[in-house]
């Protein structure tokens, strides 16, 4: 299928401006050698260190992932602290983000919920990104049967309706009226959400890698002898890493509105895990009435995806040698 | 029936007082064309039945069979009693022989009159097993029922099919005339002329029985409105009989559009926008801190629900077993709060097992147990010697998972035990794990009475193998109880004793009452009035749309 | 070329069988019984349900019942639900409804989302672009339905410019508040993707020559730039159209739309294996086409990239 004309040779035309391409980058890399000889990653960590944006959003990611890992330093009170006589009141000295319909204190809930939203939000992106690209990248490269088949796969993925998908998983591995663990249940959220989304990312990684293929530089690198793994990590991923990053860091977001979604049907973390989903999922139907209940979770969710796609911004920028 | 209606939306029913300043008294004002040729649309959701009389057990379906149809006795708009509707009397000495006549002269819509086979027919044609009618079981009093109707020898899920009936009529059902007909029961039962107005007791025009399958796509009832068109997840149209014989029951508008949506929140915002003209429950959102009180000013409806919510005690989990522990979770939730906030006003606290709005009610049948008490919960949990943590069972949609969590929690306050709410994804789900006794906690229970008859909280909920026994529990004490108060022919008797066998409850706790929910509706400014009945459903004949201006 | 046309649509086949098999053993993994929640409160009779089941053939083996559908599929005659209703009736009147709502999504997020990745891809960093950046999260942070009934309640109740609710027809006009709901989800991945994308070649030497040439900057964004820069925003639309028509099932209950989206999620609960396999097929041959279009479309962004 997708087989972009016959990638060896690409056409005499192309070859001859590959091959003065290869001096060019013979020069380049020389250059760099004698200036300092850093790594491609190397060089990507001296970049970072002097954005204020990577700092800005390093910082916040920081203090969410303190919240997952110690909440007790955010809050003295426990998860499911409740107290049906303050249900929907305001922000107030005693609770910062006002108390849900519930009763529950929406700054303990939210200190709480931490722990499982970035879990899933993280581990299901990672996954998510490394089974997609992994496809991607094999499906683009190699091309022909090995893309029509992962291609085709992808579809059929694709096609399968979230929920479907996941109330046979999950359900599959928890049959109504068992109680499995906390951890079992955020683990097998992680990947039904990877396994349910990963085409995606294929796609997305597939298309660049198309794309990069036709690349004089990596020509140039094949025609130098290089082998396929040395093309593919050390040419090819650094280029066509960006528009997957741009999926991933966005995706987090998404997965974890999706978690929430789970968790309304039941299927996903159950109580006493709490997460920010589960709480703007109560919240929804407070929206007028009370909107701090809403607005709370969801403002904490879109920092941290904020933080996360200016962390995203900034590592790819650190890595594309173009945009220096 | 129990219901879907309760299952999937919230709450139970009754009598739907009406509001507007539209005077009260008797027959509306005169209305002049404009309002008697009004198009009125309600709320719907898609009937998963065909829809024949003996197989629709939804409240989508229930709309629609409710105009279609007319039975031998109607319920009170108000308060549910049962009236001669199709009959003209029906009469019985023994309460296990019924004589009906019927009233000459009621059509139905393809002009053939309503005689006495097309009860006997219809109802034969509902209970023959091999029909497969979902309320099949609803005949079972009738003498004969066990030859037309067979059990599975291997249960639903076994290979086997049930065998086939030794007969397709009911020796109990006999046709005297034209116009009469005798029904002998199995026993004697003393509500059986209340049960008769229930839906899957409608006659049937000869029609439907040369082919069943083409009728149910156009049915043809004897009621106040006639079928025109369905079309699957959009509307159920109906217009109004002209021909209908009786006032009480005759409508006094045109049209009927019973609008099917999948959502609640998207009728109740047609509805404040004039689109919808009644919804007969309102969504979580607009419950939410009593918003709709605001916002629906004189278009509120309420209406006198016959529900009941409580929890399930599984008998077969034995670490619910100890009666102190039952005391102490009922003593643990503090009705009064949660029906105040999570609930907002929609729900009041239970009492007893029965709701206050049936005949024979009595207060405070559930004693100190259904009061909250913090400490007094705590003592009996210290003797239950229970350890562990208590779990809640529901599906989790539709607006049940709050009040249940907000339980939990008081629970957990209350006695200091762990508590959690376990939900399934769907009403279908959950119904499996109660019918296959898998329940692992307290269970989820929202019963809507049928009929206005106190019996319909005891017998189906309580007596062992009841159709709602969700708890599989079996009182040898009760069953006789309940046995003789069937029996018994006086009135006034019978429901006396369903009141000792309600007392006998508190004596084991086989749920514990919740609260029982206040039905509230509403209806959109096009209607000068409407009523909501006590099942919790639009009372065609109190419609009154105003004039134009 | 035709060649290979022809190769990605035999591809159709095994791709159909698949999917078909995989969606009807999954309907059935699916817990509940479809015929346990329909006596309400009550345990249904026994009867009825052995003699549904039987009906509907559901106590063969799977493999049996599989190619039982698969011959109603070859005639064209699927059938009809549990509850005695057409089911080519009802896909019929729900598909097109859909299909025009998830077009309309799509070109709102290729109008609003494009425009915005370009112009900010092309300004770079500033304010304008971070506005952009943190309204179209806030937008994915929200759950869809808040954003619909926030719209619906502003639009339709408060000031009255829509109705509330979508009517059985479903017209274009109606669909377009819907349509921004549920394309709201993926504007933020076009605006982002696009706008990297701009950034990423707007260095790219074939600019550098076209501004050096003296081009004017309109050719140099429209002709050179945009071109270069689609092929990952065309993939992602591609994608997207097919999940745009599975995943609208919020978007269809919020504004009472009768499309496939509630239609499956409905019928998943109810364990209507027909229906249920019928529509996720549809939606991966949509899929299917889908993907297909953006392979031949990358041909046509990038003349280097051939199909032979």
């Amino acid at each position: 299928m997708t087989d972009p004309g016959s990638v060896g040779g690409g056409g005499p035309a192309l070859e001859s401006f590959a091959s003065a391409e290869v001096a060019d980058l013979a020069t380049t890399q020389s250059d760099e050698r004698q200036r300092k000889p850093r790594s491609l990653w190397g060089d990507a960590w001296h970049q970072l260190r002097r954005k204020p944006m990577f700092a800005i959003s390093a910082v916040i990611i920081l203090v969410v992932v303190l919240m997952a890992a110690f909440p007790s330093l955010f809050t003295a009170r426990p998860a499911d602290y409740n107290n049906l006589d303050f249900a929907s009141q305001p922000p107030s000295a005693s609770a910062w983000f006002g108390y849900s319909f519930q009763g529950y204190d929406i700054w303990a809930r939210a200190v709480h919920g931490a722990r499982a939203t970035l879990l899933v939000g993280f581990f299901a992106t990672l996954l998510t990104v490394l089974i997609g690209s992994v496809m991607g990248i094999i499906a683009g490269f190699y091309g022909r049967l090995t893309d029509a088949f992962i291609s085709r796969f992808g579809d059929v993925f694709a096609g399968l309706p979230f929920v479907l998908g996941a109330i046979v998983i999950l359900t599959t591995f928890n049959p109504p009226g068992s109680e499995p663990s906390g951890t079992a249940v955020l683990i097998q959220v992680i990947l039904s959400i990877s396994v349910l989304s990963w085409p995606v990312s294929m796609r997305i990684m597939r298309s660049a890698t198309i794309v990069a293929k036709q690349l004089d530089y990596v020509k140039a690198a094949r025609a130098l002898g290089a082998s396929t793994r040395r093309i593919i990590f050390r040419h090819m991923l650094p280029n066509t890493v960006a528009p997957v990053l741009v999926y991933a860091t966005i995706a987090l977001g998404a997965f974890i509105a999706v978690e929430a979604t789970l968790a309304y049907l039941g299927i996903g973390v159950r109580p006493p895990v709490v997460s920010w989903g589960v709480m703007i999922n109560d919240g929804k139907d407070y929206v007028q009435t009370s909107p701090h209940e809403l607005l709370f979770p969801a403002g904490l969710v879109t920092i941290t995806v904020l933080a996360f796609v200016m962390l995203g911004d900034a590592v790819r920028d650190a890595l594309d040698p173009k945009s220096r | 029936m129990g219901s879907k209606a309760v299952a999937l939306t919230a709450a139970p029913l009754t009598i739907a007082l009406v509001l507007t300043g539209c005077g009260g008294g008797g027959g509306g004002a005169p209305a002049g064309n404009a309002t008697a040729d009004a198009t009125i649309s309600i709320y719907g959701t898609n009937p998963p039945g065909n829809m024949l009389p003996a197989n629709a057990t939804d409240a989508g379906s229930a709309k629609m069979q409710e105009g279609l149809y007319s039975q031998l006795v109607g319920y009170g708009a108000d308060d549910g009693r049962p009236f001669d509707q199709v009959a003209e009397s029906i009469t019985s000495a023994d309460k296990k022989v019924y004589n009906v006549k019927l009233r000459k002269g009621w059509k139905f819509h393809d002009g053939t009159e309503v005689k006495a086979k097309n009860f006997v027919d219809a109802w034969n044609w509902g209970a023959y097993g091999p029909n497969a009618q979902l309320s099949a079981t609803w005949f079972k009093q009738i003498d004969g029922f066990d030859d037309v109707y067979t059990k599975d020898p291997d249960g639903a899920s076994g290979p086997q099919k049930p065998p086939t009936p030794a007969s397709k009529t009911m020796k109990g059902l006999k046709v005297i005339g034209d116009h009469e007909f005798e029904i002998t029961l199995k026993a004697p039962f003393s509500v059986f002329t209340t049960v008769i107005g229930y839906t899957p007791f409608a006659p049937l025009p000869d029609k439907f029985f040369a082919d069943p399958e083409a009728f149910a796509k156009n049915p043809i009832g004897n009621g106040p409105l006639k079928f025109v068109s369905f079309t699957p997840n959009v509307e159920i149209r109906m217009t109004r009989n002209d021909e209908f014989p009786l006032d009480q029951k005759k409508v006094k508008f045109r049209n009927l559009v019973i609008k099917i949506y999948s959502q609640q929140e998207a009728a109740y915002k047609d509805l404040l926008s004039g689109q919808l003209d009644f919804i007969e429950t309102l969504p979580p959102s607009a419950k939410a801190g009593g918003k709709y009180k605001t916002e629906l000013g004189d278009r509120l409806l309420t209406a006198k629900l016959l529900s009941i919510s409580t929890l399930t005690v599984p008998s077969y989990l034995p670490e619910y077993g100890s009666l102190d522990l039952r005391k102490a979770i009922a003593l643990a939730v503090n009705r009064d709060q949660i029906t105040k906030t999570v609930l907002a006003d929609t729900y009041v606290p239970a009492d007893g097992w029965v709701n206050d709005n049936i005949e024979g009610y009595e207060k405070g049948v559930c004693g100190e147990f259904c009061e909250y008490d913090p400490a007094k919960a705590k003592e009996y949990y210290a003797r239950s010697g229970h350890s562990g943590k208590i779990t809640i069972q529901s599906n989790s949609d539709g607006g049940r998972k709050e009040p249940l969590e907000a339980a939990c929690n008081s629970i957990k306050n209350a006695i200091g035990v762990e508590c959690t709410f376990v939900g399934a994804t769907n009403f279908g789900e959950f119904r499996n794990i109660i019918d296959g006794s898998k329940l692992t906690g307290l269970g989820r229970s929202d019963w809507g009475a049928d009929y206005a008859e106190i019996e319909n909280f005891l017998n189906p909920l309580h007596r062992t193998g009841g159709s709602s026994n969700d708890s599989k529990t079996s009182n040898p004490q009760l069953d006789a109880l309940l046995a003789q108060a069937d029996a018994t022919a006086d009135r006034a008797e019978a429901i006396r004793l369903y009141q000792q066998a309600h007392r006998l409850l508190p004596t084991y706790f086989p749920s514990i009452p919740l609260w029982m929910e206040r039905g509230v509706g509403a209806r959109s400014d096009n209607l000068a009035t409407a009523t909501m009945s006590f099942k919790r459903r639009l009372e065609y004949a109190s419609v009154t749309v105003k004039g134009n201006g | 070329m035709g060649r290979y046309l022809l190769r990605r649509l035999l591809q159709f086949v095994p791709v159909f069988l698949g999917t078909t098999f995989i969606v009807y053993t999954l309907v059935w993994a699916v817990p509940g019984d479809p015929f346990a929640g329909k006596c309400g409160e009550r345990q249904c009779p026994d009867t009825f349900v052995s003699l549904m089941t039987e009906r509907y053939g559901l106590n063969d083996p799977l493999v049996v019942q599989y190619f039982t559908y698969l011959g109603k599929v070859l005639t064209g005659n699927l059938g009809e639900t549990f509850s005695g209703v057409s089911i080519s009736e009802q896909l019929l009147n729900s598909a097109p409804i859909t299909v025009r709502l998830a077009i309309v999504a799509l070109l709102i997020q290729i109008v609003i989302g494009v425009v915005a990745g370009v112009v900010t891809g092309i300004r770079g960093r500033g304010y304008l672009d971070n506005l952009v950046l943190v309204s179209t999260l806030f937008l994915i942070s929200l759950p869809t339905f808040v954003t619909g009934s926030v719209l619906q309640i502003l639009l339709g109740v408060e000031w009255g410019i829509i109705d509330p609710t979508v009517s059985a027809q479903a017209t274009w006009g109606e669909l377009i508040v819907p349509g921004f709901v549920l394309g709201s989800i993926s504007m933020a991945y076009v605006t982002r993707l696009t706008r990297t994308s701009i950034t990423e070649n707007k260095h790219a030497d074939y600019v550098r020559t076209a501004i050096a040439k003296g081009q004017p900057g309109r050719r140099v964004v429209f002709v050179h730039l945009l071109r270069n820069s689609a092929i990952p925003v065309v993939t992602f639309l591609g994608t997207d159209l097919g999940s745009l028509m599975g995943g609208a099932i919020v978007t269809e209950g919020v504004f009472n739309i009768n499309g496939i989206g509630g239609l499956i999620f409905r019928n998943i609960a109810e364990k209507e294996g027909v229906m249920v396999t019928t529509i996720v097929t549809l939606l991966v041959l949509v899929y299917l086409l889908m993907s297909l279009i953006v392979d031949l479309l990358y041909a046509v962004l990038d003349p280097r990239i051939r199909y032979d």
